[in-house]
């Protein structure tokens, strides 16, 4: 993985100092709140529902033993004991003392860690495929590209106040495991007519008020120019982007009303013009880049025989559940789920942050991935240490084989954490996977991606579920609206609203409505999107509301 | 009644005017009346209340006062999937309280 140099170090450690004079003038009464939101903003510090809110950028999700450690100490020092993994593959404290933010990062700092641009409207941190550098199916690593343009991206000062949050995948396999197409910008990189790797570039997606996908403008630009041809879109972004109504003023926005072809128009007229600028880092720079992400020695030469296990059995379902294929055949990617029975998607006690890196020293050769799905991969384990790694696992109660199940959720804090939210996430997908869970429906299901948000803003992703919950405020009262039919992945497409909304129970109910109504329609190797689509809304309206 | 409420500065945490200062327990907020905007001004100014503002509530049989949102109730108890974390994470019936 990548490691600071000298430069990043320094950068990185000048703006923990600035902030700490920052914090300290506003203790002082130097600062109001009014001039000193948009400093703890671009640190990635937010005041949510019940006190500070720090969340910390991991690149592409990528992070060591080391950081993991450190991570858990922030959790034990500074906040209540836990973290929040987030879809944007970050972590977020929910209970931080604005006198302690400096130190945090300070601590961070010491890790190669800091939580620039997590906020504000700029560049967030890049995301990528969680099983990147060893997945099967990839054309190339695609993290030192992200790399790349988390190099770009940090501080630019063209880029610094945009009209919006900008957010950045990039892919490599034509699996999409990072809903590549529902960012500002998806890159996808792949192989040309003529065997050369290039990027198509996917622009003016997202979730939100206004869900749209992202249409291609550009399928191919050639790997030396990706820098120059993310500069290119962004600037007409800049150029165009509204400033006027915060909701209009994201590119999705843009791209709809200019119409794709015009502003990739654009986009070609500004990136012909850059080209001649020099705008693109020397190739150096991406040779110096990509040796950190290299296979570990081992994983790329070893070729040890799997280890059988008894069908049936626990660890048998964990592996089959939560194990994905690995370029090695002696390896797997082993997902760590946190979404045990009737848990807090996405949370995990400082406890268990060490458990997980502990484990990723002792069989994971050092590395560690967050999902946006909320959860944890270990990217390279040899098949032969997967019974030590589960039982390992399941002391710790990190061993629920759930992964892509419909107890896999994915929920935003909703109204129990977060200031924006009108309904809370996390009781109605504590409920659910109890429900399906304790049945044993979860696992006859089969593959049901469930994603729940608290509100419009879509930070659970509501909109990409094959079902999707939506919590609205209707006259002081949660109310939770239901839709089906959506994806983030390869096959992407957005959640359609059923009809009129449940309270918490009754969407409880109404879930379990649909999945049977699935259950009894279903055609062989289907998954419930795959029914959903051949028989469409209409009979799942008439099983929810006669 | 309209009673006031904000984050402390230094810790974030939520807290309500009860007359003279700001407590952690809604239970002891106090009607602000047609003062809220004065006192809202007064305290951010002295840095001992972080983005306040006024909300209704009512005056509960018991004694108790009762944010009229929902959102506020949340914030008053702490969140209700981690009753741990709550103000009265010995009282779990509390929880009912926000519904």
């Amino acid at each position: 993985m990548y490691k600071y140099d000298s430069y990043d170090q320094a950068m990185v450690d000048a703006r923990v100092a600035e902030f700490r004079d920052q914090c300290e003038r506003r203790l002082s009464g130097k600062l109001s709140e009014d001039q000193f939101k948009p400093l703890r903003l671009m640190n990635g510090l937010y005041l949510q529902l019940h006190a500070y809110m720090l969340r910390v950028a991991i690149p592409y999700g990528t992070l060591d033993s080391r950081q993991m450690h450190a991570l858990a100490d922030i959790a034990d020092k500074y906040d209540r004991g836990y973290g929040h993994f987030t879809t944007r593959q970050n972590i977020q404290y929910n209970w931080i003392k604005l006198e302690d933010a400096a130190d945090i990062l300070a601590d961070l700092a010491k890790v190669e860690m800091h939580a620039i641009q997590t906020s504000g409207n700029c560049i967030r941190n890049i995301s990528s495929d969680h099983f990147a550098g060893a997945a099967a199916d990839e054309v190339v690593d695609p993290r030192p590209y992200a790399e790349l343009l988390r190099q770009w991206s940090s501080f630019h000062p063209e880029f610094s106040y945009l009209p919006r949050k900008f957010k950045i995948a990039v892919i490599a396999s034509e699996q999409d495991r990072a809903a590549m197409r529902l960012h500002d910008i998806g890159i996808n990189i792949v192989r040309g007519p003529g065997g050369d790797l290039g990027a198509a570039f996917y622009v003016g997606g997202g979730m939100g008020r206004t869900p749209m996908i992202a249409p291609c403008i550009r399928e191919f630009v050639p790997l030396d120019q990706l820098v120059t041809y993310s500069e290119a879109c962004l600037r007409v972004y800049n150029r165009h982007g509204r400033r006027d109504n915060k909701y209009k003023a994201r590119i999705k926005i843009l791209v709809h009303e200019m119409g794709a072809e015009e502003y990739a128009r654009q986009v070609e007229a500004e990136f012909a013009h850059l080209l001649e600028q020099g705008v693109e880092p020397p190739l150096a720079e991406l040779e110096r880049i990509k040796p950190f992400f290299d296979l570990p020695e081992e994983v790329a030469n070893a070729a040890d025989a799997p280890q059988a296990e008894s069908p049936g059995s626990e660890l048998a379902e964990w592996i089959l559940a939560n194990t994905h294929k690995h370029k090695n055949p002696a390896f797997v990617s082993a997902v760590i789920s946190l979404k045990p029975v009737g848990g807090i998607p996405g949370d995990a006690t400082a406890e268990q942050m060490h458990v997980m890196a502990d484990l990723a020293k002792e069989y994971g050769f050092d590395e560690l991935r967050v999902m946006h799905t909320q959860n944890i991969v270990l990217p390279h384990v040899r098949k032969a240490d997967l019974p030590a790694l589960f039982a390992k696992l399941q002391d710790a109660s990190l061993a629920t084989a759930n992964l892509d199940a419909i107890d896999d959720i994915i929920a935003c804090p909703g109204l129990d954490y977060c200031s924006l939210a009108n309904a809370r996430s996390i009781p109605v997908a504590q409920k659910i996977s109890r429900r399906f869970a304790e049945s044993g429906k979860a696992k006859e299901l089969g593959k049901l991606k469930l994603k729940i948000s608290g509100c419009i803003n879509a930070c659970g992703h509501h909109h990409a579920g094959h079902i999707g919950i939506l919590g609205v405020d209707r006259k002081g009262v949660e109310n939770y609206q239901l839709l089906l039919g959506g994806s983030e992945a390869e096959d992407v497409s957005l959640a359609k609203i059923t009809g009129p909304g449940f309270d918490e129970d009754g969407v409880v109910d109404a879930i379990e409505t649909v999945t049977d109504l699935y259950m009894r329609e279903r055609e062989d190797g289907e998954r419930f999107l795959d029914t959903y689509r051949r028989l469409g809304m209409a009979p799942f309206k008439e099983a929810l509301y006669g | 009644m309209k009673i006031l409420t904000g984050n402390d500065l230094l810790s974030g945490a939520v807290v309500w005017w009860d007359g003279q200062g700001w407590s952690l327990h809604v239970e002891h907020a106090a009607d602000a009346g047609e003062e809220a905007p004065a006192i809202m001004a007064r305290e951010e100014a002295a840095r001992r209340v972080n983005a306040p503002y006024a909300i209704e509530a009512e005056r509960e049989a018991g004694g108790g006062i009762r944010p009229a949102h929902i959102k506020d109730r949340v914030r008053a108890l702490g969140p209700t999937v981690r009753p741990d974390l709550t103000l009265k994470p010995s009282e779990p019936e509390a929880l009912d309280w926000v519904i």
